[in-house]
């Protein structure tokens, strides 16, 4: 799947022709090196501007939750080892936000995907307004996620002029306080409401990769509409929504913004995630320790999601070329 | 997976091209539209309550019929959306271009004239994007206040760039990969410069890609909500920051809120019903076309 010839595991007369090339080379080192700046070249500044940007402060990161360190006490900053780690581990708040926080990201994924699933199985077929239909429906990963969050705050979710609560009137359920009483579950909503349209649009992608040979040969058979949903195109969508899942689970982990406009992680931490919490911790709190060592923490929980993100996005690159 | 093989190669020529359907009515088409209009609906609220006096925004029942004004879109230029907005144009447009800058060279040396460890490279740079911001957020405030960018528009665009450019990266490359070599090596017989050849057989080619490409950048740039929160106040807030003003007032100024909402939304929304082809293919790194 690399476009470098080192893994060998292309043939044919252009990689002869490519290997040739580069033991031309490797006999003029002048040459070779030059050349080889001159491919890297063009890379250089992106990957110097990333290494900046993004490593370092994660470094430092590291470095900071080592630290006894509180913002508005000047001279505050002393090494104390793990103890930042110990005092995490030890704090009950930090263990129920980092189960908001699973319940969240696992919560949102698996419904958005399954109504994701059902609105790409529906937009598969032909019917009068199909592009109309799917650009509504992915307006909502669209807005701006702090408008959409106070939106459902609002006019919405609110419990005396709410639309919701009207509606619900109207069949005879007396008025609800939402987010009051279900915090973490309207958070949820709101996001399974931003994120279904994203995984719609995988998935659809999918379905339209389909190859329809195989659905109509599967119906000469003589096999029911289910059978060939289980069989045929469940399997082929299944690349599709492992993507859909494992990258919606990676942005998900920096649910911020709905937090921040609907609940502002109360009432307590009831509907806290990790990144909210750390943000109290590190801006209201003034707690740079402490709120570094949960930095770290959520890096490595990220880090186990990310590494089934990156397979993915490999291998379907390279089955990809399998195919061609 | 073998069932399938057998049944691609058990049909060789049948092979139909994708049934035309004919235009009629279909009762799944019907709950397509529901569950569309049901998607869309907070949406089309949010916009509908922009037009109203805030005495038929917060009502119950919920009026649908009302004598429509823009009083709370010049509500919102009283209430200083302006600068926020200019702040949110210069910071997407300023990382956009930034973007494209670092982006478009590193993507072609990542697939046309690729560089040794060129899978390491990528997969360096779709790692960035998967760690978690909130971890970098301490030292980035730290860093960016003791070089007095704090509150400062460029502290935004330098973050937004690093931000944007692992996608940009990854999608643009996905792009490049699909001119043909032959291309690059034709022109370069001819005795085209490396940079000529370029600019007049590659860049022609992948403009739609790269344009696409910044329009997810800019959807992408827009939108965030939590870099900007924490590290500008009252002089660089962009619009998703200005908003956040609006949930303090609990009385209940419904309209005037979503003037100001529809205001920060508009613009991503446009971009994105206009890129809504390339989208998946900026969403998933390129993986899927």
């Amino acid at each position: 799947m690399t476009l470098t010839a080192d893994t060998g595991a292309d043939t044919g007369a252009k990689e002869v022709a490519e290997r040739v090339r580069k033991i031309r080379e490797a006999q003029d080192v002048g040459v070779s090196r030059a050349e080889g700046w001159r491919r890297r070249g063009p890379l250089l500044p992106a990957l110097i501007f990333m290494i900046a940007v993004t490593q370092v402060p994660f470094l430092f990161t590291l470095y900071y939750s080592t630290l006894s360190w509180n913002l508005v006490r000047p001279g505050s900053r002393r090494f104390v080892g793990l103890n930042n780690y110990l005092a995490v581990i030890q704090d009950s708040q930090f263990w129920s936000v980092a189960g908001n926080t699973v319940i969240l990201i696992v919560g949102v994924v698996l419904i958005s995907a399954l109504l994701g699933l059902l609105i790409a199985l529906l937009l598969d077929r032909a019917f009068l307004g199909r592009g109309a239909v799917r650009t509504l429906l992915i307006t909502p990963f669209l807005i701006t996620p702090v408008a959409g969050a106070l939106i459902w705050k609002t006019t919405i979710l609110d419990p005396n002029n709410g639309i919701l609560n009207w509606v619900l009137s109207l069949v005879g359920i007396g008025p609800v306080d939402w987010i009051g009483q279900f915090p973490l579950a309207m958070v949820m909503v709101e996001l399974i409401w931003q994120w279904t349209p994203f995984m719609m649009l995988l998935i659809l992608a999918g379905l339209t990769s389909m190859p329809r040979d195989q659905l109509e040969a599967g119906r000469v058979d003589g096999a029911t509409a289910f059978q060939l949903f289980r069989e045929l195109t469940l399997p082929h969508l299944r690349r599709f929504i492992e993507l859909g899942v494992v990258l919606g689970a990676v942005y998900l982990v920096n649910t911020f913004d709905a937090i921040f406009m609907m609940t502002q992680g109360g009432p307590g931490v009831a509907s806290a995630n990790l990144p909210f919490y750390i943000y109290q911790r590190a801006f209201l709190g003034f707690d740079m320790g402490q709120a570094a060592a949960m930095g770290v923490v959520v890096v490595i929980f990220t880090m186990i999601i990310a590494s089934f993100a990156l397979r993915l996005i490999f291998k379907s690159f390279s089955g990809k070329e399998e195919a061609a | 997976m073998t069932t399938t093989a057998e049944r691609i190669t058990a049909t060789p020529d049948a092979a139909p091209a994708r049934k035309k359907k004919s235009r009629k009515f279909s009762p799944w088409g019907v709950v397509a539209w529901l569950a569309g209009l049901g998607f869309f609906f907070p949406v089309f609220w949010m916009v509908l309550t922009s037009f109203k006096q805030e005495s038929d925004a917060a009502t119950n029942p919920p009026k649908l019929f009302f004598v429509p004004t823009l009083d709370q879109y010049s509500a919102v230029f009283n209430q200083g959306i302006g600068p926020a907005m200019l702040n949110s144009v210069f910071a997407t447009g300023m990382s956009t271009i930034l973007v494209l800058l670092l982006g478009v060279p590193a993507a072609f040396a990542l697939s046309l004239r690729p560089v040794r460890k060129t899978s390491d490279a990528l997969f360096f740079f779709m790692s960035t994007k998967m760690l978690p911001v909130v971890a970098a957020i301490l030292p980035l405030y730290v860093i960016v206040s003791n070089i007095g960018l704090l509150d400062n528009i460029w502290a935004l665009v330098v973050l937004y760039t690093s931000m944007n450019l692992p996608i940009a990266i990854w999608m643009m490359r996905s792009f490049f990969l699909e001119v043909p070599g032959e291309l690059l090596e034709a022109a370069s017989l001819d005795g085209a410069s490396l940079w000529r050849s370029v600019r007049e057989v590659i860049l022609p080619l992948v403009s739609p890609g790269i344009a696409a490409t910044a329009l997810i950048c800019v959807i992408f740039a827009w939108n965030e909500f939590f870099l900007a929160v924490n590290l500008t106040a009252v002089n660089a807030q962009t619009m998703p920051v200005y908003l956040v003003g609006f949930i303090a007032g609990e009385g209940q100024y419904w309209a005037v809120l979503s003037a100001a909402a529809t205001m920060a939304a508009l613009p991503v929304i446009l971009c994105g019903w206009f890129a809504q082809n390339k989208l998946v293919r900026g969403l998933s790194f390129g993986a899927i076309k």
